[in-house]
């Protein structure tokens, strides 16, 4: 009872309501980490909705990606309380250290370095949320330590 | 005796997950008398994380900034001997700690159960009186007179437009058709919001409730929630709230054996500001591109799926149960004459205590920031508030003693918008808010309408032109006649709101970017290409920012103080983010 209800996809498929894609989309991007040509061309399928209305939704909202991610994904906060909090230093020294732009994967599919809107966590500003953990009063020395665990599992893991 | 951990969002990013398991793992070689809960957010997010002690007699005592290596001591005086420890309590229930102002200004009516319950068990909002306002509503199968009593309550829409909530319901009531969706608006975007997040994690029920009670006041079967995919807590804690309100027949075929039907399906959002418009949340919820439509027809006659359809935001739901219990009178009893109730703030920013603050509307700007909130940090000069988010604006220290209500708020140029409050103290610098803002919008705008899509463009070129020394004469003028353009011809609230932040910090702060366009020079020393950077006495010759800098402007022995040189110098900031000792001076 107490496990979270998970979306009943078979359901949804058949009722022939459009309000599937977001889910479907949502589902295939947790999974794969982005969403695919094949991918679409899969709930097209599936679902008969139209490929341009696909990739409409897909290339509109800012939380689906179109290209392959890393392992770990960064998302910087530049909410208002971050940016007055200087968030774009913590952003600068985070390309530093990856060698990456913002938007961009490291060569190793280690870390991806994103800008978010707010993560709401504005009193702790400025924020850096790391996969499902959020970093909060940073500094941009702090910055490397706060990766150190995320690089250790790497070396740890298989 | 229970030791109760808050772990909202915040919480966690604080560090009380490892306090939690500290005093788990601890715990279990004490005696039976005392165990671990879990509980939400109180609110107090700058002494996270928190951790409470509950006496069987209800006594609380509220302990802050409790890492994992605190836990022995406050295990062994407190739990073991009874003694609490004075000098890290924030609040008590008997008037003590030193935080106790933060809490005695307020009235908590939306947060009435944040970090008092375990979101996450059912059992524990039923103890505090929960799901009794939807027991109340079934009973006497009266909707006319529920949309009555809400109408009478004074309540309007929290999320930002301050429409009167019993009139949308009476209009999505009257509206034919056979289906009628009750729609919670969870996807709160605005950048220095997060009263909602804290509400969902910290109290879930109250809104599954508000929303079966709307839903019995419409006269709806089915409703949803829009929520933010960037709060998974939230998300994970709706979907444990609604299983476990299904399972104890709070929802469902037959709620309480009433013969009411009402279900409850989460929809996570993918992220698009606009999708806090209703006509786009709905294109959002049929699986479309988030763009808003002309209205009328407003979504109460014609939303989801061609259906009536009622939207209202989370803090709202969470007033309901409260005023159906409470009475429409003891709610329209706070607040001012056409504001009523009390507002959720959230406080970010340059302040001391930040956090969640609910304070009856009609208390002034000056009292949040000073009184609640304990003023500016490191005491420095306050400046403005920000508020209402990218449709808001910048309220300057001289209406400090504006009161909050929604008219007094929209007199100055701001809105009251979802309640997010963005304290400024001197070192901002308001140009470069205002391009923040614009920044965020113009990201934002959906496209449709060609004067938020090109026109919130060109605003932010001349604010970046500007912010980057590079602004001329007449931008200012420019930045106006866009500002008017933008908002008299866009369709939804993003665009009409979206100048509001540049047309604030114009009428307010004009000298600022006069400053900033004429003498080239940023007062609040923020613009990085208008700076001076300097080394001052506190280098001790590390060399560390020589070699820092790319256009090799520093020169300087080792072990003895560095020199810039200015004419060299490209400003790029790399010798004061290098520098360990604060010796780089950006003026």
């Amino acid at each position: 009872m107490d496990a979270p209800r998970p979306y009943d996809f078979k359901n949804l498929q058949y009722r022939g309501e459009g309000g599937v894609l977001i889910p479907l989309l949502q589902k295939y991007q947790n999974e794969d980490g982005y969403i695919s040509r094949e991918r679409i061309a899969e709930i097209h399928r599936k679902t008969g909705v139209p490929l341009s209305q696909i990739f409409g939704v897909a290339t509109f909202y800012a939380q689906f990606r179109r290209h392959p991610v890393g392992r770990n994904i960064i998302r910087v906060c530049h909410g208002t309380a971050c940016h007055v909090a200087n968030a774009r230093a913590i952003s600068r020294t985070l390309e530093d250290q990856l060698r990456i732009r913002d938007g961009e994967t490291t060569p190793d599919r280690e870390f991806t370095l994103e800008t978010v809107a707010c993560l709401g966590c504005c009193s702790l500003a400025p924020v850096v949320m790391i996969n499902k953990d959020t970093h909060g009063n940073l500094k941009p020395t702090d910055l490397r330590k706060v990766l150190r665990p995320y690089r250790e599992k790497r070396a740890a893991g298989p | 005796m229970r030791i109760l951990v808050g772990l909202g969002t915040c919480g966690m990013a604080a560090g009380a997950g490892a306090t939690y398991a500290a005093l788990q793992a601890r715990t279990g070689t004490l005696s039976g008398h005392c165990n671990v809960g879990k509980t939400g957010c109180v609110g107090m997010c700058f002494r996270e994380p928190l951790v409470e002690v509950r006496e069987d007699d209800g006594t609380r005592w509220q302990y802050g900034q409790m890492t994992p290596e605190r836990v022995d001591r406050l295990l062994e005086e407190h739990v073991g001997k009874g003694q609490p420890i004075e000098e890290w309590l924030v609040w008590t229930s008997e008037g003590k700690g030193r935080e106790k102002t933060f809490l005695d200004r307020q009235q908590r009516i939306v947060l009435r159960n944040c970090g008092l319950i375990d979101p996450e068990r059912i059992e524990e909002y039923l103890e505090v009186g929960g799901y009794q306002a939807l027991k109340r509503v079934l009973e006497r199968k009266d909707p006319d007179g529920l949309i009555n009593t809400i109408i009478e309550s004074g309540l309007r829409g929290r999320g930002g437009a301050g429409f009167l909530t019993g009139m949308k319901w009476r209009f999505t009531r009257l509206a034919s058709g056979k289906q009628r969706y009750v729609i919670c608006n969870a996807d709160e975007g605005d950048p220095g919001a997060f009263m909602d997040r804290s509400v969902l994690e910290s109290d879930p029920h109250s809104v599954l409730e508000g929303m079966a009670i709307a839903g019995h006041a419409i006269g709806a079967t089915q409703g949803y929630i829009y929520v933010r995919a960037e709060y998974p807590m939230a998300v994970e804690r709706l979907n444990i709230a609604v299983a476990q309100a299904e399972a104890h027949g709070l929802l469902g075929h037959d709620v309480l054996g009433t013969g009411f039907e009402f279900h409850v399906e989460l929809k996570e959002g993918a992220g698009a500001f606009v999708c806090g418009e209703e006509t786009a949340l709905i294109a959002s919820i049929e699986g479309r591109r988030g763009m808003p439509r002309i209205r009328p027809p407003f979504p109460a006659v014609k939303g989801l799926w061609e259906c009536p359809t009622n939207i209202n935001n989370v803090e709202t739901f969470a007033n309901v149960p409260w005023i159906v219990l409470n009475g429409a009178l003891a709610f329209n009893r706070l607040g001012t004459a056409n504001s009523k109730g009390t507002k959720v703030f959230a406080m970010a920013g340059k302040i001391r205590r930040g956090g969640l603050v609910e304070v009856p509307m009609g208390i002034s700007i000056r009292a949040i920031v000073n009184d609640v909130c304990g003023g500016i940090k490191e005491d420095r000069k306050f400046k403005a508030v920000q508020m209402g988010g990218p449709s808001g604006g910048c309220i300057p220290a001289e209406l400090q003693d504006t009161v909050i209500d929604y008219e007094s708020i929209n007199k100055t140029g701001a809105i009251m918008g979802s309640g997010g409050l963005v304290v400024l103290d001197e070192t901002t610098c308001m140009v470069d808010v205002a391009r923040f803002f614009l920044d965020f919008t113009q990201r934002e705008s959906c496209g449709k309408c060609t004067f938020c899509r090109v026109g919130t463009k060109r605003m932010l070129e001349i604010l970046v032109r500007i912010t980057e020394g590079q602004g001329r004469e007449g931008d200012i003028e420019k930045l106006e006649n866009l500002a008017s353009l933008v908002r008299n011809n866009s369709l939804c609230g993003l665009g009409q709101t979206a100048p509001n932040p540049v047309l604030t910090t114009l009428k307010y702060f004009r000298g600022e970017y006069e400053a900033h366009i004429s003498n080239r020079k940023c007062p609040a020393h923020q613009c990085q290409a208008l700076l001076t950077y300097t080394v001052n006495e506190k280098c001790n010759g590390c060399q560390v920012c020589k070699r820092a800098c790319a256009a090799k402007a520093i020169t300087g022995e080792k072990g003895k103080p560095h020199v810039i040189d200015h004419s060299l110098c490209v400003r790029c900031d790399e010798c004061y983010r290098a520098c360990r000792f604060e010796a780089i001076t950006r003026m």
